[in-house]
């Protein structure tokens, strides 16, 4: 029994959901190697051999995997799904594009998401937006999981774990990259940043926005969005927080003009501490907050700014 | 070009699902039911490429009980020119629905399948890459803009880090996201019109699939409830707060 874990990162550097999904591989109880695939990652290998808990490392360094592409991604974890037992990876846009595919091949049922290790068969997920917490128990003989990262620690260092490289090259045909339009952000990343400051359609544009900046540059924050505005095109779709977002649990999220829909509130009530700033004193969001401020955000936020 | 579109029968998203006593699962009954919001994205879509004058047949398939021709009927009323009802009362997952849905690509044949990203319900986000998968075809997953030319289908996806484009050889599977297009409501006279359109009812253990569960629930819980806190007077006092009592700035 051994768990193989597929690295997340963007060819230039490893995010931190790689090493909360190790966290949470290790609790499976086997073994755990890590596979890197993409294009010149020569730092990232030594960087994932010191996470606690691996046991080797897998390198598939080639322009192939440059855009992991589900097609191409699944053909290389299937090369070498014989040796385990889990396959482990993170549910991030790239793990829910690829995962499913390499379960279906494997004739596996993937469990999605967990928040949970209970044993080496059993997780905890959430359905329902969160309304409910499965407890599910694998029936096949092997596992295919991703792992919501906001739920698991980081893994310390360790001495570092022996580097093999991948010699493999699926290219299936099937899809080609065209293009990206990457979001450039000087912030944190949502889901690595210990404060998130989110705005919904109460900000009524995307300039008003920029009254979240100074905010956010005091306390370090990461700045997220409901869909309402991202779906007014106030913002870019993937600062978007919810049950079909971005899911984030900082130790401080600040939620303005946001009424905390079900949907959103998927996304973000495992926060450690929860501050709603909101007009309308019914708002369901101060259902969920630890701190309520009923005010006109065009007012407080400058305050807020001031004060920090 | 012919597209089948898979769609699911759910709870309706404005409402809150609640765990039954004995844990077993969520509580369904008397509950408002409707169409997978996902789904009604991918109905759109379809019937937007027959307007463009891309896609010429539109079916809509979907897997469940009885009921869920009330959800095949409103893609009739949306456009969709059939609809396929595979019958069955149990509660399935993602792997059997793929393997049932590939039985129907492969009678059917469409160039193009189109399906939600997710459900809400089982919150998966599994069936379009397992079908894509299964019928050895490119997908496009999380679309946010899908443009049909020359063989191939463009496919803009929404990414952790941004927008994505693909090209897929046709045939291939599409999965949307929640910015692709806004549906449309169906209208009262498509209403009435969609039930003269052609519904077929196959039952889901005659197409050969194993059905045999993969996951066994265990059980159901409420999740850890959060409590309202406070209402602070103003800024001055909420980041006092913040500081010395919640400890977090
Ligand atoms: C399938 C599906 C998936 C979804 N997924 C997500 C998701 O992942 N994430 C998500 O966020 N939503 C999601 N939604 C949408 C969700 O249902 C809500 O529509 C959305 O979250 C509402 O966003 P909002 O709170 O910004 O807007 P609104 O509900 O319109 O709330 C705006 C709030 O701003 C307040 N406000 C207005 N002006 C001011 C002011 N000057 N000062 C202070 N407060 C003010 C108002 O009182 C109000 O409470 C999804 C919906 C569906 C159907
Ligand atoms: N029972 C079903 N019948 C038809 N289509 C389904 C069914 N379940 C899931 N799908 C399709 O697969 C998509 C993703 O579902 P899931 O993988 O369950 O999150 C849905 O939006 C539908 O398009």
């Amino acid at each position: 029994m051994k768990t193989l874990v597929i690295a997340e990162h963007d060819n230039g550097a490893l995010k931190p959901e790689t090493s909360k999904t190790i966290n949470a591989a290790v609790k499976m109880g086997f073994p755990v190697d890590v596979l890197i695939a993409g294009n010149s990652l020569s730092a990232m290998s030594s960087q994932v051999a010191s996470i606690d808990g691996v046991a080797n490392v897998l390198v598939a360094d080639n322009s192939v995997y440059e855009h992991q592409l589900a097609e191409s991604m699944t053909d290389l974890v299937l090369s070498l799904s014989d040796s385990y037992s889990h396959i482990v990876a993170s549910a991030t846009t790239t793990g829910k594009n690829f995962m499913p595919r390499v379960a279906a091949l494997l004739d596996v049922a993937q469990i999605s998401e967990i928040i949970a290790v209970v044993d080496a068969d059993t997780f905890k997920r959430p359905i329902y937006a969160g309304n409910a917490i499965a407890t599910v128990k694998s029936l096949d003989s092997k596992k295919v999981i991703t792992v919501r990262a906001s739920s698991f620690d980081l893994q310390g260092e360790q001495s570092a774990a022996a580097v093999t490289s991948i010699d493999t090259v699926s290219d299936s045909q099937l899809s080609s990259f065209v293009s990206v339009e990457q979001t450039e952000s000087e912030r944190p990343e949502l889901t690595a940043a210990t404060v998130v400051i989110s705005g919904g359609r109460g900000m009524q544009n995307g300039e008003n926005f920029a009254l979240l900046n100074g905010i956010a540059d005091k306390l370090g924050a990461a700045i997220g969005a409901s869909r309402a505005a991202v779906d007014a095109g106030f913002v870019p779709n993937d600062m978007q927080v919810g049950q079909t977002g971005k899911i984030v649990a900082p130790n401080l999220y600040i939620a303005v003009g946001i009424s905390g829909a079900i949907q959103h509130l998927a996304g973000m009530k495992d926060s450690k501490v929860i501050v709603a700033i909101n007009k309308d004193p019914d708002a369901p969001i101060f259902q969920v907050a630890d701190y309520g401020l009923v005010a006109d955000l065009f007012e407080v936020l400058p305050q807020l700014e001031n004060a920090l | 070009m012919k597209v089948l579109v898979p769609i699911k029968r759910v709870i309706d998203y404005n409402v809150k699902a609640r765990v039954k006593s004995d844990k077993s699962d969520v509580d369904l009954t008397n509950v408002k039911m409707a169409m997978n919001p996902f789904c009604e994205i991918a109905i759109e879509e379809a019937i937007r490429l027959i307007e463009a004058g891309t896609a010429s047949e539109v079916v809509a398939v979907t897997i469940g009980p009885k009921a869920s021709q009330e959800q095949l009927r409103t893609a009739l009323a949306l456009g969709a020119d059939k609809a396929i009802h595979i019958e069955t009362d149990e509660k399935l997952e993602s792997l059997h629905i793929a393997k049932l849905l590939a039985k129907i690509v492969e009678q059917e044949a469409p160039e193009l399948v189109i399906l939600g990203k997710q459900s809400i319900d089982s919150d998966n986000n599994q069936t379009g890459q397992m079908l894509a998968a299964l019928t050895k075809r490119g997908q496009g997953t999380f679309a946010s803009k899908v443009v049909v030319e020359n063989g191939k289908v463009n496919v803009t996806r929404e990414v952790d880090g941004g927008l994505q484009t693909v090209a897929l050889n046709l045939p291939a599977v599409v999965t949307t996201d929640l910015r692709l297009n806004e549906p449309r409501y169906a209208s009262l006279p498509n209403i009435m019109k969609a039930k003269r359109k052609p519904l077929e009812v196959i039952a889901a253990d005659s197409l050969g699939v194993d059905l045999t569960p993969r996951i066994q629930l265990v059980s159901v819980e409420e999740p850890a409830k959060r409590t309202a806190g406070i209402i602070v007077e103003d800024v001055a006092q909420l980041v006092e707060k913040l500081k010395t009592e919640a400890k977090v700035i």
